[in-house]
């Protein structure tokens, strides 16, 4: 296969392993959001945390998983983005610590203030990471103040509180809304009851939020944010070298895509199509069917992302030149092929034998399940 | 990159490692005796079987949480903290991990919450396979690991291009079936396995010696006491002793190691104890074994072991020509065409990584005196006197180990165990023994390596991310901070639930049956 294609193929690939993170991980994170809200008291949290507690740690393999797929496929971007957002990486590392330990530890002593404690821990591990990725991805789409020498040494040049600009701030607000929604939805379909009548609430109210920010920050990004363009030619083929082409800053640059190539306007809209039914099949009580199209919904808002940017993956504002793109950030040929093959293997085996981890544990959690099961539940 | 930036970048790395350390090898083996015990279960019925099997998997999953926690950080630091090593390496390093993640670390997540919750709806035949495809998960995640961490030490497969500046992978095959990386593998889990096998004797030895649950302490021991024989005999026999003579780094390793300071004829004696000294450069006394040292390492009698005076020689002259190797790259990066300076880089290629030892020495390459080129070659081999002492001990403690399973399986197999107060508090003393084991274990291998990540390839100094020493002073302060909390929150959980032993279950069936529990 030649370089060209599995450099987009790659591209492709990564996008297809951060939605499925948005989707599996995404939702208990939702639910670790909405933990202490949803739960009013001790059973009612436990059963809020069961519903994903034979799950999370599979699911958080996504992110793992996506993290080695862009060391292997994008090294440098995984060099440059997580030494330069050294303290925000940090805070996600340790929000996630609170997880494994949260989830298998807070019943297995039964005393309210340790329970609380790690209700809010869960929290934490459920909220920071989704705000501090959408903060992220803010800044991305604005370009990251870093520079690579002639040995491709980076150098970052920003603060952790320039990271938490206005537009990345309201790039936050967009991601955190969208996996409370999502994971909103997910408990609505494994409860019942007052639970789930608290869990569809929080869907509704989130997937407004959603909505109200994902608009924003598209008509922001539209008029305000300078986007970027490589102004050389660029040759698919070509090893991958950064330091190898021009790029200028252009207002409107980020819209570029959708005006060569019309239909990829899709991705957006599937956010303004798939959310608001969300709404409605919820109010059926077709709670799976919501699920699948929240999914969606999350799909469209990574999706748009991906697709303004392309084919920059992280643009250096202080730098244009050094930006890093699929056509120079990417592994050799070789590498590409040999993951993509294991990729291809392992991804389809990885879904099936998910899918039937989910129909083993599928069903409602109640309050009576977790009272016949306190020795063997979280 | 200031001296302080790395020194504080390798102390976190081996902080976090070597804290992710302390709950990877149970897991390893914890995993194997749920399935001997299920599989034991499932095959006569006995509900005692099923009990022991949950019992152990919950101390076990109060171990597997600090185990995941303390994983991620792995991962994220290589980022984070080695932005160069990640660039320069990743498209040959990057991939293991990748496949490590696909292939052995969702197995393993995904069927552990099978393994706890899916009791009551899995069949016992059906739940045995997830125990066991969570066991095979958990294995193939630190054959992964090891082969990128085999790689490090014997970067075989790969080839330095110029123009994207990073080594790229040029043999999958070779990088697969490093021998380096399955003589670690097999030394590794077998460590595990011994690692779990005395947790599981020891804390059944104690319920032995407070004569409670005594029939489900009695079969936790058997099962402990016979695998953890096998393990103990694995792990020295096939100890990676005989993956030492593969490879210079392995060479570097074990001379450092044995205080091997000059070539002996073949096959050369053992040190079994010395006064190694680093400013003479010999050994002030020592107790010798002749011939052992050639037969162990070599296997055979006319190899030779290279001593440590012979490989500074050698190293000396690779630095020479290193030099030229990276003033032939700075043409060839300033002018690709210059076809010279290409002949120049290919012909000195292979000691690249060597010339990029004299960096934190010296700027420009003008400059290289005497003085300075005796330091590069110094500092190519490890402080001997640490190396030779913690492999020390560690080959200490697992004789120790060995004799305590020689001890107890004998005395299950004339089914008096619960009898000898001294073997029953031996092995409850002998419970920190595997995990000091093994990470003086790590020590040996990791520490070993220096001054390089990527032995002969890449020097420790130049892997580092461009951050400054505060901000790694306040991430190294967050993860003790962290990890300290951590470590004595599962601490207070474990010893609750070992002292509770199999009543925490909640059957009714043994001591200790409390209540309030959970």
């Amino acid at each position: 296969m030649d370089y060209p294609t599995l450099k987009v193929i790659w591209w492709v690939l990564v996008g297809f392993l951060l939605i499925c993170f948005a989707i599996m991980d995404g939702h208990d994170m939702g639910v670790g959001t909405l933990l202490p809200f949803v739960g009013r008291n001790d059973v009612e949290r436990r059963v809020v945390i069961n519903t994903v507690g034979p799950h999370w740690d599979g699911n958080q393999v996504w992110f793992v998983t996506s993290g080695g797929a862009i060391f292997a496929a994008w090294p440098l971007v995984y060099a440059t983005a997580f030494s330069g957002f050294y303290w925000a990486m940090l805070a996600v590392l340790w929000a996630l610590f609170f997880r494994p330990v949260g989830f298998d530890y807070r019943s297995k002593i039964d005393n309210a203030v340790w329970r609380s404690t790690w209700d809010w821990g869960l929290f934490i591990g459920g909220a920071v990471p989704p705000m501090i990725f959408g903060v992220a991805f803010g800044n991305l789409l604005q370009g990251v103040p870093f520079v690579f020498d002639d040995n491709l040494v980076s150098t970052y040049s920003g603060s952790f509180w320039q990271l938490l600009n206005p537009f990345a701030l309201l790039a936050g607000v967009v991601s955190s809304a969208m996996i409370t929604f999502h994971g909103g939805v997910y408990l609505a379909h494994r409860t019942e009851g007052a639970i789930q009548q608290r869990a569809m609430g929080s869907a509704r109210w989130s997937g407004l939020i959603l909505l109200a920010s994902f608009t924003l920050a598209g008509i922001w990004l539209a008029s305000g944010i300078e986007g970027y363009r490589i102004t050389s030619v660029v040759d698919p083929a070509a090893m991958a070298n950064p330091l190898g082409k021009t790029v200028v800053r252009h207002a409107g640059a980020w819209l570029d895509n959708y005006r060569h190539w019309p239909l990829t306007l899709l991705v957006p809209a599937l956010v303004y199509l798939a959310t608001p039914m969300t709404f409605v099949v919820l109010k059926a009580r077709r709670t799976g069917l919501a699920f699948i199209l929240s999914s969606l919904a999350l799909t469209g808002v990574i999706g748009t992302a991906g697709v303004s940017m392309f084919p920059f993956i992280m643009p250096s504002s202080s730098s244009p030149v050094s930006s890093l793109t699929v056509w120079d950030a990417v592994s050799s040929q070789k590498t590409l092929f040999i993951m993509l093959v294991a990729a291809l293997i392992f991804v389809p085996i990885i879904i099936a034998y998910t899918r039937w981890c989910y129909r083993v544990m599928a069903g409602k959690v109640t309050v009576a399940f977790i009272e016949k099961n306190k020795h063997s539940t979280y | 990159m200031t001296d302080s930036l790395v020194d504080l970048s390798r102390l976190q790395f081996a902080v976090t490692a070597l804290y992710h350390f302390l709950f990877v090898p149970l897991t390893l083996g914890m995993v194997w005796i749920l399935v001997v015990m299920e599989s034991v279960y499932v095959m006569t019925g006995k509900q005692v079987y099923q009990d022991m099997t949950r019992f152990w998997g919950k101390l076990f999953g109060i171990n597997f949480a600090l185990g995941v926690t303390t994983g991620i950080t792995m991962e994220f630091q290589f980022g984070t903290n080695w932005a160069y090593y990640s660039h320069y390496v990743g498209d040959i390093f990057g991939a293991p991990l990748a496949i490590e993640g696909l292939m052995a670390f969702f197995l393993e997540s995904t069927f552990i919450g099978l393994f706890f919750f899916g009791w009551d709806r899995l069949s016992r035949p059906k739940h045995l396979m997830v125990t066991l495809l969570m066991a095979l998960g958990t294995n193939l995640s630190a054959l992964w690991i090891l082969i990128a961490n085999g790689w490090m030490q014997n970067p075989v497969g790969a080839a330095f291009n110029p123009t994207t500046m990073r080594m790229e992978l040029v043999d999958f095959g070779a990088l697969l079936f490093n021998p380096d990386a399955q003589a670690k593998f097999v030394h590794t889990v077998s460590a595990g396995y011994v690692t779990a096998s005395t947790f599981v004797l020891a804390i059944s030895s104690w319920y032995l010696l407070k004569g409670k649950d005594v029939e489900f302490a009695k079969r936790s021991f058997r099962v402990a006491s016979a695998f953890g024989l096998a393990s103990a005999l694995s792990v020295i026999v096939l100890g990676d002793e005989s993956g030492y003579t593969v490879g210079e780094a392995q060479q570097t390793k074990l001379a450092a190691m044995e205080a091997m300071w000059d070539t002996e004829p073949a096959p050369a004696s053992f040190n079994l104890i010395a006064a190694p000294n680093e400013k003479t450069e010999k050994n002030d006394w020592a107790v010798r074994i002749p011939y052992v040292m050639g037969l162990i390492g070599t296997r055979s009698t006319t190899t030779l072991i290279p001593g440590i005076h012979q490989i500074k020689d050698k190293n000396r002259q690779r630095i020479l020509s290193g030099v030229e190797a990276v003033r032939a790259l700075e043409q060839v990066r300033h002018d690709p065409a210059d076809q010279e300076a290409r002949r120049m880089l290919e012909l000195h290629k292979a000691d690249l990584g060597f010339g990029l030892l004299l960096k934190p020495y010296v700027r420009n390459f003008d400059q290289i005196t005497p003085e300075l080129l005796q330091k590069a070659v110094d500092s190519t081999i490890p402080r001997v006197f640490p190396m030779f002492w913690s492999f020390r001990i560690m080959v200490a403690l697992g004789f120790l180990i060995l004799t305590l399973f020689v001890a107890s399986f004998i005395s299950t197999l004339q089914g008096r165990c619960e009898n000898k107060r001294w073997l029953l508090k031996w092995a409850l003393l002998m419970l920190p023994a595997p995990w000091l084991a093994c990470e003086f274990g790590w020590f040996v291998a990791e520490y070993g390596r220096q001054p390089w990540t990527i032995y002969g390839v890449l020097p420790t100094h130049l892997s580092v991310s461009t951050l400054t020493s505060d901000s790694l002073m306040g991430s190294l302060a967050g993860f003790v901070g962290f990890y300290t909390v951590l470590l004595v929150v599962e601490m207070v959980l474990m010893v609750k639930f070992a002292r509770q032993g199999p009543g925490s279950l909640g059957t009714g069936r043994y001591d200790n049956e409390l209540a309030h529990a959970h």
